[in-house]
């Protein structure tokens, strides 16, 4: 049912930052199935390079980057035709807006991209896995939490979309299983990109890049004590997740493990 | 001298993409005229006079904006001419969805917000259909999926159109736009034609009517039932 052919790998090189120096990090190199972070300041250029990668740049954008796929340049067509399109991308600014339930949307998204309609019931329970509130087929997309709304847009990239390049900027604050959801795009054997701030994203990725001033200065390494904190941190970030959950259904929330001085005891 | 015409819903980015597009054509050396057609007020020509590029601004007030541009062509062609340009650009404010500006000799550009929804597509008519090109913008705040079924909508009302996706904060798009620019050939005065007849508009409201009660109009009236009729001489 896969209707692309994955990508091995993705290159982007012969950027300049914004004082017109050549940036840096002149090459990166990312395989499938990898995730790569990318963090830097406001305004150091994140949104840029996923703009560069999210054109397949050659070099016609304003950091004058050039994007590589398999080692080879993307056609015009790979790059123009919406229906050869090999990048997805989800943000925190992202809504719904179609007055349609999240059946027949789905169905209709389903259908455009020639996917198996069947696949929407698949769909509705990966984003389920990954929000405290379940979404039903004939709820109207528009009156979607943010969380809900985030859960479905990752399941939908995962399964319907596709595309083999995925662009993630800035998902921190969607109430959602954000370790699972990264997981599971990676797990499809996509190349997944996360402009983030937040460390339960950018430690769970592989490396990240960093960004100054427009360009790509330096690429850090995930440590084995960074993993190991990623996984504590996606221990906190579940436990928000129940304890938001718990809020927003009345509950009193009373006794919670004191996990700051276990974590404490842990890291000490 | 090719010509571009620029058309789309109001509020949909038109200027702001062209502000970009304008700026990398003068990078390159190219000479730019621009001409700005808007309906009721418009401070768009400070926005492009920034640019310092000829700036020319029509107000349609009470008149169709989209036929007063027509009117206007020959002048207007003529203007740039004057200037020297090789490339005239004329942004329309598109109102009523049932015109279309563009004519056969230019590249049309229909210009078109992706956050007016999936169904807004089917309700554009000509503007859309009879475009070279489409301009989406905002297409950052929708979800992938919706990013998707809007543009499987738009050909469907437009199979030839190529795509643009740009964005007017940003400029991203507008290097992809301006590629296109020099595809039409020159323009000719003379054998331009409307690509798409200017809608039915011949009824006393046209002439200044203001009574709302049946007795008072004449002309083509065509009733909500679906009814059409000649009511006069």
């Amino acid at each position: 049912m896969r209707s692309w052919a994955m990508i091995e790998t993705l290159s982007i090189s012969g950027g300049y930052d914004k004082n017109g120096q050549f940036e840096s990090v002149g090459d990166v190199q990312i395989r499938r199935g990898e995730i790569v972070g990318v963090v830097g300041p406001t305004g150091s250029g994140k949104s840029s390079l996923i703009a560069d990668i999210e054109q397949l740049a050659q070099g016609d954008t304003p950091t004058r980057r050039t994007v590589f796929v398999n080692g080879r340049t993307p056609s015009r067509e790979e790059r123009t035709n919406p229906k050869k399109k090999i990048v997805a991308q989800l943000s925190q600014n992202m809504n719904f807006l179609a007055n349609m339930t999240v059946g027949n949307f789905l169905r209709l998204h389903a259908k455009c991209r020639h996917v198996d309609k069947e696949s929407t019931c698949e769909v509705i329970e990966l984003a389920n896995g990954l929000t405290g509130e379940p979404i039903c087929e004939d709820d109207e997309l528009t009156i979607l939490s943010g969380g809900q709304s985030r859960a479905l847009m990752v399941a939908d990239v995962a399964i319907i979309s596709d595309s083999p390049i995925v662009l993630v900027d800035e998902i921190e604050n969607a109430g959602i299983k954000k370790h699972d959801a990264l997981k599971l795009l990676a797990g499809f054997g996509k190349i997944v990109l996360v402009v983030t701030h937040d460390p339960v994203l950018a430690l769970m990725a592989e490396r990240r890049i960093i960004m100054r001033f427009g360009g790509m200065v330096k690429i850090v390494q995930t440590t084995k004590g960074e993993k190991l904190v990623s996984q504590n941190l996606k221990r906190i970030d579940e436990w928000m997740l129940t304890l938001r959950e718990q809020v927003r259904q009345g509950e009193l929330i009373e006794e919670v493990p004191d996990l700051v001085s276990a974590l404490a005891e842990k890291t000490a | 001298m090719k010509l571009v015409i620029v058309a789309g819903t109001p509020g949909s980015g038109k200027t702001s993409i062209l502000v970009h597009a304008v700026r990398l054509l003068k990078e390159r050396g190219a000479s730019v005229s621009i001409v700005k057609i808007d309906c009721l007020a418009t401070d768009d020509d400070e926005r492009y006079s920034r640019l310092a590029i000829p700036t020319l601004v029509g107000l349609a007030k009470d008149v169709c904006p989209d036929h007063f541009t027509v009117y206007n062509m020959e002048e207007i062609i003529q203007w740039a001419r004057d200037n020297g340009a090789e490339l005239l650009v004329v942004e329309t404010a598109g109102l009523c969805h049932r015109c279309a500006p563009y004519t056969t000799g230019c590249l049309g550009v229909c210009v078109i917000d992706a956050t007016c929804g999936p169904n807004t597509p089917l309700k554009v008519g000509p503007l859309l259909s009879t475009a070279n090109i489409i301009v989406i913008t905002k297409g950052d705040v929708i979800s992938q999926a919706e990013r998707e079924i809007f543009r499987e909508r738009l050909l469907e009302m437009n199979p030839q159109a190529e795509l643009v996706n740009a964005n007017g904060l940003s400029g991203q798009g507008a290097a992809e736009l301006v590629a296109r620019f020099h595809d039409s050939p020159d323009v000719q005065v003379d054998s331009e034609r409307l690509r798409h007849t200017a809608p039915l508009s011949i009824c006393t409201l046209c002439a200044g009517e203001t009574r709302v009660a049946r007795e008072h109009h004449r002309g083509i009236l065509r009733r909500i039932d679906g009814f059409q009729t000649y009511a006069g001489e």
